[in-house]
């Protein structure tokens, strides 16, 4: 059935399902205490202190400095991703729990939205994990890290919204590995986390135009470094157009799933 | 109430809304491709009444349920939920409904408190409310000890139990229930049952499906019977016997075509007799059953059971013996 995309209805009801995926949060969260602060740790050890011994990064910088911010792109993109991929598939087609929340006043639309939003603050989570990890191995050069914070929460929305429109049309778990191995795997490396991307060939550069994570990297750099330039502001910009056209169709689609 | 529409005359939905019947449903079709799965049906369900929509598997109950929910949308048909117009206020009809659907979807990463706390906040209640009513279902229900408890540790028939609470929250005044006692155990069946008797004579309107005939009877004031998305009968449940079973059965298991043929010269002319058979018996539908000599009957032993008609006789007969 071919029909236009309608707009989505963003009201506070989303916060009801917020809402919901916070308390199961919540009754696990010291539980899984650990890891979330382990694996940035070792990733920082490895890769900055470690293999950074053996990376010329052409400029008079620390590679644990360059890398730092590059976590923070791909770690919180991670945790919102699976959250609105797996976790929302799960919630959806095992537990049934959007079957049980459409017989209430909510709808879709706040569904799409509330599980957008969930995946967002998994985001922020992730990255207040992060700058911890970071600060302690001195890695946060200025003030303005605080501001990555609330940055977090756009990325996040931006891979909650991508991997929610996966969500809506995989047709088993299994079909999830291949948005993530096609669309979230290669921005580990699209990203310029892990290397300069200036320094790549032209054609690397032209396809890391299209990486979210490209410029959500170039942005947390910015602010870890404490400078903030204009070309900043484009990356801000592109992240915006970005998110709401994955909003816009994640609505969409889930709207085709689940009303029939 | 208003007189049924004749061919091609149509009632606005504003000419009904006078109308005492707090469910509305008029020619109510949904299909899906090809497949039409509600084909034209139409019933009302008066305030605090008890509707059950009988039918077998696949004839369409669910997604009857399922349109009047507004968790569907209509491919035809007017629909009136306590006034409003659902295709246009879908959400404030969900709102005043307690939806319990026939699978489990109960929230298994919350305790039993917390999943009626989720759902108290879909309704949007302020908290001390929510407290409230949560305290008053779950004391309904006899689930207070169990607060505490994930749901995966309970059983089915506590989790039965706990959907039916969780539909309270809201203090709906319609009920509409899915195979309400579907794997339940006769104890909680009847628990179950009871509840909801109790809710009724509180003032709730119950719209539930169900294929056990036993609930059927015990529960509903008045039945649909719905084959292959049609409305087959509606009436009592005694009305029904009596139309479609008439007052007495007589069962007869034989597969011995002389013996069959005696006993329908036997019953050849009385009147308001009907016969019917499937690969097991013989069955034999009294209207009346003053006056009939059952000595011959007798005489063919174990292999006659003589019986009350029941709506289990009412639903084959309408729905068809063989497997569909």
């Amino acid at each position: 059935m071919a029909t236009a995309l309608a707009w989505p209805g963003i009201s506070r009801r989303a916060l009801r399902v917020w809402q919901r995926n916070r308390d199961v949060y919540l009754n696990t969260w010291r539980a899984e205490l650990v890891w979330p602060l382990l694996e940035p740790a070792l990733t920082l050890v490895a890769l900055g202190l470690g293999l950074g011994e053996f990376v010329e990064l052409g400029r008079p910088e620390r590679y644990i400095d360059f890398v730092a911010p590059g976590l923070l792109a791909i770690f919180p993109m991670w945790a919102a991703s699976s959250e609105a991929g797996w976790g929302a598939y799960f919630r959806m087609e095992s537990q049934r729990t959007f079957d049980a929340i459409l017989a209430t006043p909510l709808d879709v639309d706040d569904i799409t939205t509330g599980e957008v939003l969930w995946a967002a603050t998994r985001s922020i989570i992730s990255v207040a994990y992060i700058l911890v990890v970071a600060a302690a191995f001195g890695a946060v050069a200025s003030p303005l890290a605080v501001l990555a914070l609330p940055f977090g929460l756009l990325p996040g929305l931006l891979f909650g919204a991508a991997s929610l429109c996966y969500t809506a049309v995989a047709r088993s778990v299994s079909s999830l590995n291949y948005f993530f191995a096609l669309f979230i795997t290669p921005q580990f490396w699209l990203s310029g986390a892990f290397f300069p991307l200036d320094q790549m060939p032209a054609w690397v550069r032209a396809v890391a135009w299209w990486s979210p994570a490209a410029h959500a990297t170039d942005i947390y750099r910015g602010l870890l470094r404490g400078g903030l330039e204009a070309s900043h502001l484009y990356d801000l910009l592109w992240l915006l157009v970005a998110t709401a056209l994955f909003h816009l169709l994640a609505t969409n689609l889930l709207r085709r799933r689940l009303v029939r | 109430m208003l007189p049924r529409p004749r061919r091609g005359q149509r009632y606005h939905l504003s000419q009904v809304k006078s109308v005492s019947a707090i469910i509305v449903a008029r020619g109510l079709v949904k299909r899906y491709g090809n497949f039409t799965a509600v084909d034209g049906i139409s019933f009302e369900v008066e305030e605090g009444e008890a509707l059950g929509l009988l039918g077998p598997n696949g004839a369409g109950k669910t997604t009857t349920i399922r349109l009047i929910c507004g968790l569907s949308p209509l491919t035809a048909g007017e629909l009136l939920v306590d006034g409003l117009d659902v295709r246009r206020h879908a959400r404030q009809v969900k709102g005043r409904l307690g939806i319990v659907p026939q699978h489990d979807n109960l929230d298994p990463e919350l305790t039993v408190r917390q999943n009626l706390l989720a759902y108290s906040r879909y309704y949007d209640l302020p908290r001390p409310l929510a407290e409230a009513r949560i305290r008053e279902a779950l004391a309904l229900f006899q689930l207070l000890d169990y607060e505490r408890q994930r749901i995966e540790t309970l059983s089915v028939g506590l989790r039965r139990r706990l959907i039916i609470a969780r539909a309270l929250v809201n203090a709906p005044r319609i009920l509409v229930l899915d195979e309400p006692t579907i794997g339940l155990d006769p104890q909680a069946r009847r628990l179950t049952w009871e509840k909801l008797r109790q809710l009724q004579a509180q003032g709730t309107t119950l719209l539930l499906t169900t294929h056990y005939l036993e609930e059927a009877a015990h529960l509903c004031d008045r039945l649909l019977i719905i084959h292959q998305g049609r409305v087959l009968a509606e009436g009592r449940p005694a009305e029904l016997v009596e139309r479609y079973a008439g007052r007495r059965v007589i069962e007869v298991y034989s597969s011995n075509p002389d013996e069959e043929e005696r006993i329908r010269r036997l019953l050849a002319d009385r009147p308001g007799v009907e016969m019917e058979r499937d690969s097991e018996a013989l069955y034999i539908y009294l209207r009346r059953d003053d006056g009939l000599d059952l000595a011959p009957f007798h005489r063919l032993g174990q292999r006659v059971v003589l019986r009350e008609a029941n709506l289990e006789d009412v639903f084959l007969r309408l729905t068809g013996r063989g497997l569909r």
